[in-house]
Protein backbone atom coordinates (compact mmCIF):
# COMPACT_ATOMS: atom_id res chain seq x y z
CA UNK A 1 0.00 0.00 0.00
CA UNK A 2 1.56 3.22 -0.84
CA UNK A 3 1.37 6.60 1.21
CA UNK A 4 -0.91 8.75 0.10
CA UNK A 5 0.23 12.30 0.42
CA UNK A 6 -2.20 15.26 -0.55
CA UNK A 7 0.30 18.13 -0.92
CA UNK A 8 2.46 18.95 -3.89
CA UNK A 9 6.54 19.45 -4.11
CA UNK A 10 5.51 23.08 -4.30
CA UNK A 11 3.52 23.32 -1.16
CA UNK A 12 6.27 21.16 0.51
CA UNK A 13 8.88 23.80 -0.23
CA UNK A 14 6.94 26.80 0.81
CA UNK A 15 5.82 25.08 4.13
CA UNK A 16 7.12 27.57 6.66
CA UNK A 17 8.13 25.66 9.60
CA UNK A 18 10.74 28.15 11.02
CA UNK A 19 13.05 27.76 13.36
CA UNK A 20 12.32 23.71 14.44
CA UNK A 21 11.65 22.96 10.84
CA UNK A 22 15.03 24.61 9.90
CA UNK A 23 16.87 22.39 12.61
CA UNK A 24 15.13 19.50 11.15
CA UNK A 25 16.33 19.84 7.43
CA UNK A 26 19.59 20.75 8.60
CA UNK A 27 20.16 17.94 10.83
CA UNK A 28 19.16 15.46 7.47
CA UNK A 29 21.86 17.29 5.49
CA UNK A 30 23.99 17.06 8.66
CA UNK A 31 23.09 13.53 8.88
CA UNK A 32 23.56 12.50 4.95
CA UNK A 33 26.41 14.18 4.70
CA UNK A 34 28.81 13.07 7.82
CA UNK A 35 26.93 9.45 5.90
CA UNK A 36 28.56 10.06 3.07
CA UNK A 37 32.22 11.09 4.53
CA UNK A 38 32.42 8.29 6.78
CA UNK A 39 31.76 5.88 4.30
CA UNK A 40 34.07 7.65 1.90
CA UNK A 41 36.67 7.87 4.57
CA UNK A 42 36.72 3.99 5.57
CA UNK A 43 36.54 3.38 2.31
CA UNK A 44 39.57 5.34 0.93
CA UNK A 45 41.30 3.57 4.43
CA UNK A 46 40.86 -0.14 3.47
CA UNK A 47 41.43 0.27 -0.43
CA UNK A 48 44.27 2.59 -0.31
CA UNK A 49 45.98 2.82 -3.69
CA UNK A 50 45.31 5.62 -5.57
CA UNK A 51 41.35 5.87 -5.19
CA UNK A 52 42.86 6.16 -1.76
CA UNK A 53 44.98 8.79 -2.29
CA UNK A 54 41.96 10.63 -4.31
CA UNK A 55 39.64 10.46 -1.76
CA UNK A 56 42.00 12.14 0.66
CA UNK A 57 42.61 15.06 -1.37
CA UNK A 58 38.47 15.76 -1.65
CA UNK A 59 38.47 16.24 1.97
CA UNK A 60 41.68 17.69 2.80
CA UNK A 61 40.14 20.41 0.90
CA UNK A 62 39.32 23.21 3.12
CA UNK A 63 35.89 23.70 1.53
CA UNK A 64 35.06 20.08 1.80
CA UNK A 65 36.43 20.40 5.78
CA UNK A 66 34.08 23.56 6.16
CA UNK A 67 30.70 21.68 5.10
CA UNK A 68 32.05 18.60 7.01
CA UNK A 69 32.47 20.52 9.80
CA UNK A 70 29.20 22.31 9.57
CA UNK A 71 27.24 19.01 9.43
CA UNK A 72 29.34 17.54 12.38
CA UNK A 73 28.45 20.12 14.58
CA UNK A 74 24.92 21.01 13.98
CA UNK A 75 24.28 17.36 14.13
CA UNK A 76 26.18 16.73 17.37
CA UNK A 77 24.40 20.06 19.24
CA UNK A 78 20.95 19.43 17.70
CA UNK A 79 21.51 15.58 18.20
CA UNK A 80 21.76 16.58 22.25
CA UNK A 81 18.91 19.19 21.90
CA UNK A 82 16.79 16.03 20.74
CA UNK A 83 18.15 13.52 22.69
CA UNK A 84 17.47 15.29 25.88
CA UNK A 85 13.87 16.55 25.18
CA UNK A 86 13.04 12.90 24.19
CA UNK A 87 14.32 10.96 26.48
CA UNK A 88 12.77 13.70 29.63
CA UNK A 89 9.42 14.86 27.42
CA UNK A 90 8.38 17.36 29.67
CA UNK A 91 10.84 19.86 28.70
CA UNK A 92 9.15 20.03 25.09
CA UNK A 93 7.79 23.20 26.52
CA UNK A 94 11.50 24.98 26.47
CA UNK A 95 11.87 23.18 22.33
CA UNK A 96 12.14 27.02 21.12
CA UNK A 97 14.52 28.00 23.92
CA UNK A 98 16.37 24.75 23.59
CA UNK A 99 16.63 26.10 20.03
CA UNK A 100 18.05 29.47 20.66
CA UNK A 101 20.43 27.71 22.73
CA UNK A 102 21.71 25.60 20.50
CA UNK A 103 22.17 28.70 17.98
CA UNK A 104 24.10 30.42 20.41
CA UNK A 105 26.50 27.47 21.09
CA UNK A 106 26.95 26.57 17.04
CA UNK A 107 27.57 30.02 15.91
CA UNK A 108 30.53 31.11 17.83
CA UNK A 109 32.08 27.79 17.80
CA UNK A 110 31.82 27.37 13.83
CA UNK A 111 32.64 30.66 12.75
CA UNK A 112 35.84 30.49 14.93
CA UNK A 113 36.79 27.46 13.50
CA UNK A 114 35.70 28.31 9.76
CA UNK A 115 38.51 31.26 10.85
CA UNK A 116 40.91 28.65 11.60
CA UNK A 117 40.24 26.44 8.85
CA UNK A 118 40.39 29.02 6.22
CA UNK A 119 43.78 30.96 7.70
CA UNK A 120 44.78 27.21 7.71
CA UNK A 121 44.54 27.23 4.28
CA UNK A 122 45.30 30.36 3.07
CA UNK A 123 48.62 29.58 4.60
CA UNK B 1 -16.10 21.00 27.94
CA UNK B 2 -14.49 17.84 28.68
CA UNK B 3 -10.65 17.43 29.12
CA UNK B 4 -9.27 15.93 25.93
CA UNK B 5 -7.21 13.31 26.52
CA UNK B 6 -3.75 12.29 25.86
CA UNK B 7 -3.59 10.36 22.69
CA UNK B 8 -0.48 8.53 22.97
CA UNK B 9 -0.58 5.01 25.07
CA UNK B 10 1.83 4.96 28.12
CA UNK B 11 4.37 2.27 27.28
CA UNK B 12 3.06 -0.94 28.78
CA UNK B 13 0.38 -0.73 26.24
CA UNK B 14 2.07 0.17 23.70
CA UNK B 15 4.92 -2.44 23.80
CA UNK B 16 8.61 -1.78 22.76
CA UNK B 17 8.24 -2.73 18.79
CA UNK B 18 11.04 -2.68 16.64
CA UNK B 19 10.75 0.99 15.74
CA UNK B 20 10.22 2.26 19.08
CA UNK B 21 13.31 0.06 20.31
CA UNK B 22 15.25 1.81 17.51
CA UNK B 23 13.87 5.18 17.87
CA UNK B 24 15.57 4.81 21.76
CA UNK B 25 18.83 3.24 20.31
CA UNK B 26 19.10 6.82 18.19
CA UNK B 27 18.62 8.38 21.68
CA UNK B 28 21.08 6.48 23.48
CA UNK B 29 23.71 5.65 21.30
CA UNK B 30 23.83 9.64 20.39
CA UNK B 31 24.86 10.13 23.88
CA UNK B 32 27.37 6.81 23.90
CA UNK B 33 28.76 8.24 21.53
CA UNK B 34 29.24 11.68 22.94
CA UNK B 35 30.56 9.22 26.08
CA UNK B 36 32.97 7.72 23.98
CA UNK B 37 34.47 10.96 21.99
CA UNK B 38 34.71 12.66 25.52
CA UNK B 39 36.85 9.78 27.05
CA UNK B 40 39.14 9.09 24.05
CA UNK B 41 39.71 13.00 24.34
CA UNK B 42 40.60 13.09 28.29
CA UNK B 43 42.50 9.97 27.08
CA UNK B 44 44.79 11.83 24.98
CA UNK B 45 45.16 14.22 27.52
CA UNK B 46 46.15 11.94 29.80
CA UNK B 47 49.02 10.39 27.34
CA UNK B 48 50.59 14.23 26.98
CA UNK B 49 48.35 15.27 23.90
CA UNK B 50 48.35 19.07 25.57
CA UNK B 51 52.69 18.85 24.27
CA UNK B 52 52.34 17.21 21.45
CA UNK B 53 49.27 17.49 19.33
CA UNK B 54 46.75 20.71 18.34
CA UNK B 55 43.27 20.71 19.03
CA UNK B 56 42.76 19.86 15.60
CA UNK B 57 44.89 16.47 15.78
CA UNK B 58 43.36 15.77 19.59
CA UNK B 59 39.47 16.63 17.84
CA UNK B 60 40.60 13.94 14.87
CA UNK B 61 42.02 11.47 17.80
CA UNK B 62 38.43 12.17 19.78
CA UNK B 63 36.48 11.11 16.51
CA UNK B 64 37.77 8.28 16.11
CA UNK B 65 40.18 7.00 18.18
CA UNK B 66 42.50 5.26 15.95
CA UNK B 67 46.50 5.08 16.19
CA UNK B 68 46.43 6.34 12.07
CA UNK B 69 44.88 9.94 13.54
CA UNK B 70 47.82 10.18 15.08
CA UNK B 71 50.56 9.46 12.93
CA UNK B 72 51.25 13.16 11.27
CA UNK B 73 51.51 14.94 15.07
CA UNK B 74 54.56 15.52 17.35
CA UNK B 75 53.93 12.14 19.12
CA UNK B 76 57.09 10.42 19.19
CA UNK B 77 55.69 6.68 19.96
CA UNK B 78 52.69 5.56 18.71
CA UNK B 79 52.47 2.10 20.47
CA UNK B 80 50.47 3.53 23.54
CA UNK B 81 48.05 4.76 21.32
CA UNK B 82 47.86 1.49 19.01
CA UNK B 83 46.96 -0.49 22.18
CA UNK B 84 43.46 -3.20 22.21
CA UNK B 85 42.54 -0.70 25.37
CA UNK B 86 42.11 2.06 22.56
CA UNK B 87 41.37 -0.33 18.90
CA UNK B 88 38.13 -1.83 21.21
CA UNK B 89 37.24 1.89 22.37
CA UNK B 90 37.30 2.59 18.69
CA UNK B 91 35.29 -0.33 17.30
CA UNK B 92 32.86 0.72 19.97
CA UNK B 93 32.54 4.04 18.50
CA UNK B 94 32.41 2.16 14.85
CA UNK B 95 29.48 -0.03 15.33
CA UNK B 96 27.79 2.61 17.13
CA UNK B 97 27.92 5.14 14.39
CA UNK B 98 27.45 2.28 12.13
CA UNK B 99 24.15 1.29 13.43
CA UNK B 100 23.48 4.73 13.81
CA UNK B 101 23.71 6.46 10.62
CA UNK B 102 22.69 3.56 8.83
CA UNK B 103 19.40 3.41 10.44
CA UNK B 104 19.14 7.64 10.24
CA UNK B 105 19.46 6.99 6.41
CA UNK B 106 16.40 4.32 6.53
CA UNK B 107 14.35 6.91 8.19
CA UNK B 108 15.64 9.77 5.56
CA UNK B 109 14.71 7.11 2.81
CA UNK B 110 11.65 5.88 4.48
CA UNK B 111 10.31 9.61 4.44
CA UNK B 112 10.71 9.61 0.59
CA UNK B 113 10.37 6.14 -0.80
CA UNK B 114 6.12 6.24 -1.46
CA UNK B 115 5.71 2.55 -1.86
CA UNK B 116 5.82 -0.57 0.79
CA UNK B 117 8.06 -2.77 -1.33
CA UNK B 118 10.49 -0.03 -2.46
CA UNK B 119 10.90 0.64 1.96
CA UNK B 120 11.36 -3.45 2.21
CA UNK B 121 13.96 -3.47 -0.46
CA UNK B 122 15.88 -0.07 1.32
CA UNK B 123 16.23 -1.66 4.57
CA UNK B 124 17.36 -5.06 2.93
CA UNK B 125 19.99 -2.75 1.15
CA UNK B 126 20.80 -1.26 4.70
CA UNK B 127 21.62 -4.25 6.40
CA UNK B 128 23.71 -5.39 3.89
CA UNK B 129 25.58 -2.04 4.17
CA UNK B 130 25.49 -2.05 8.15
CA UNK B 131 27.26 -5.58 8.04
CA UNK B 132 29.48 -4.65 5.65
CA UNK B 133 30.63 -1.26 6.66
CA UNK B 134 30.89 -2.43 10.64
CA UNK B 135 33.30 -5.40 8.84
CA UNK B 136 35.65 -3.35 6.81
CA UNK B 137 35.60 -0.66 9.76
CA UNK B 138 36.93 -3.44 12.06
CA UNK B 139 39.20 -4.70 9.67
CA UNK B 140 40.73 -0.95 9.09
CA UNK B 141 41.10 -0.34 12.67
CA UNK B 142 42.80 -3.57 13.61
CA UNK B 143 45.49 -3.97 11.35
CA UNK B 144 46.49 0.07 11.56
Amino acid sequence: MSLKRNVSLATGLRYRGQGPMLTFVLHRIGGLGMAIFITMHILASFLGGQIGVFLNTVYEHWLFQIFIFFCVLFHAINGLRISIIDLFPKLLVHQREAIWVEWAVFIPLFVIAVFVIISTAGG
Amino acid sequence: MATTKPRTLPLPKRGLNFEMFMWLFTRLSALGMYALILFAIIGALVMGARNQMNLADVMRWGFMPSNTHVQSTDVPDLAPWATPFWRLTASALLLLAVAHGVHGLVVIADDYIDTARGRLIVRYISIVMMISMSLIGLYVLWTS
